[in-house]
């Protein structure tokens, strides 16, 4: 038998933005296992429930990340707004809809850009993340934050987008789609990039299951879930097929990231025409009583909330489950006999969120 | 060949066209009307109610109905605009123009203005323009 040897892999490494430790059981350049350690970024979020009064929680909970810090606002409300049966205007659930899908935008352009420069295409990098800032910039100009939103509330949201700005918004998004097209065509036809994903980090849709993988790791093995089919927010009024490849490969990750991207588009465009003319939020009275869960599709895959009330102004318990964490088993599998060079690659392509997984 | 020249459109395009960034801080950011840069407060319609105070994530802001100043920390502050919507008087709101960087952390305080009782004040006037008429 070969000799075996333990390579640590970060905290700190130049392919992660965020701090997560892997011990890599090497038997010369083939990966044999890989054991995942976390921890490093934990702060204590969930508890915070019992110390702030439910309504000021939905600020926290934006903080849980800072690319779907929208849909963590949302998620939560959406979670509040059941246990208190409180129904949300029309307008606020399609209003949080664009805004979602926009968020879906600008995280899979961000993804796209950090795997560009995962294997060292530095200006397909730049590109994607040129192409991301007009989305930042819309999201400014609606929310009047670049990052953290502030606009949910448990009952609806605090900011309107008129039409003329929805309508600024969908030709900016028809501009977008000539050069986004332009940026992925490379993604999906460059021999060089090609040769570093397709056939790398195979995840067969058995091994998915098993796993437990979600979001788009999933849909590239070939699975067809996706929350949004559940129906919440303005989701049942829209119409849109599911994103799936048969590739089980980085490739087919990639793939799917890319599709979906033009498809959150294609959702703007319908929620913008559908959007009806109601109030944004409904009064609510009263404190929570009870418990309820909640399921939404994030850019990343499947996020689980769950919220426990006790009929005071502070909750008894908040949990949440996001993607990252049920894709790090499925990291795990893909990286089993794999090739040192592409570990980095690999930790990419689930598009690892370090911070909701350990909030 | 095609397959190896995807990016040259683009590249070719980005060499002749203006850039994306701007030459900060030659050409100044502007910001939109939205943008939550820093609270504001209109001090003459506070009542100094301190729901404000209680409301705030972080705690960054304090009032002293005894000494009646609005004191807001700019470091601690996280822009959510909270306070904003609780204000019963909405007297607070959140304009453009982010805080700038210090080497110390301070406080800003604002003091209302002592208002004397229209009660009292009646009369008086009138007591003095009697004698210089």
């Amino acid at each position: 038998m070969p000799k075996r040897s333990i390579v640590p892999f970060g905290p700190q490494h130049p392919v992660l933005p965020e701090p997560i430790h892997l011990d890599l059981v090497l038997e010369d350049e083939k990966v044999i296992e890989a054991i995942p350690s976390i921890g490093y970024v934990h702060r204590g979020l969930e508890s915070l429930v019992t110390k702030k009064d439910f309504n000021e929680m939905v600020y926290v909970t934006e903080r849980i990340c800072g690319i779907c810090s929208f849909m963590h606002g949302m998620g939560y409300s959406m979670a509040v707004e059941k246990i208190m049966n409180v129904e949300v205007p029309r307008r606020a659930e399609y209003l949080r809809t664009i805004w979602a899908e926009m968020s879906r935008i600008h995280s899979h352009l961000l993804w796209l850009g950090l795997l560009a420069d995962a294997f060292g295409f530095e200006s397909l990098f730049m590109q994607s993340w040129r192409l991301r800032e007009k989305i930042l910039d819309m999201f400014e100009i609606s929310t009047g934050g670049r990052v953290i939103f502030s606009v949910n509330k448990i009952g609806g949201v605090l900011k309107d987008m008129p039409a003329d700005m929805l309508n600024q918004f969908v030709s900016i998004l028809n501009d977008m789609e000539k050069d986004l097209r332009a940026t992925t065509k490379v993604f999906l036809e460059d021999y060089t990039v090609k040769s570093r994903l397709v056939g790398v980090g195979i995840l067969t849709k058995e091994d998915a299951i098993r796993r437990g993988a979600v979001g788009p790791m999933m849909r590239a093995s070939g699975i067809e879930v996706d929350m949004r089919k559940t129906g919440y927010a303005a989701y049942n009024d829209i119409d849109f097929e599911l994103i799936t490849s048969k590739e089980c490969d980085s490739y087919g990750r990639c793939c799917v990231r890319i599709d979906e991207i033009f498809q959150s588009i294609e959702i703007i465009r319908q929620a913008v025409k559908k959007i009806p003319d109601t109030e944004l939020s409904a009064t609510v009275k009263g404190f929570p009583n009870g418990e309820a869960f909640v399921r939404l599709e994030q850019p990343r895959g499947e996020a689980f909330y769950y919220v426990r009330a006790n009929g005071s102004k502070f909750l008894d318990r908040m949990r949440v489950r996001t993607p990252t964490f049920a894709n790090l088993p499925a990291l795990t599998q893909t990286l089993q006999g794999c090739q040192f060079a592409d570990v980095p690659l690999l930790i990419l392509t689930i598009d690892p969120c370090i911070s909701c997984t350990e909030r | 060949m095609a397959q190896f020249l995807t990016f040259t459109k683009t590249v070719m395009k980005n060499l002749f066209s203006k850039p994306a960034t701007t030459a900060y801080p030659a050409v100044p950011r502007e910001y939109p009307e939205r943008t939550r840069g820093h609270v504001e407060i209109n001090i003459e319609e506070c009542i100094m109610c301190g729901m404000c105070m209680r409301s705030c994530p972080p705690g960054a802001i304090e009032v002293k109905r005894a000494e009646n100043t609005w004191t807001i920390n700019r470091f601690d502050c996280v822009q959510c605009g909270y306070c904003v919507e609780k204000c019963p008087k909405k007297c607070l709101s959140i304009v453009p123009g982010y805080q700038e960087p210090g080497d110390a952390k301070f406080v800003d305080s604002v003091v209302k203005p002592v208002v004397e009782k229209p009660a009292e004040e009646a009369p008086k006037p009138a007591a003095e323009v009697k004698p210089a008429e």
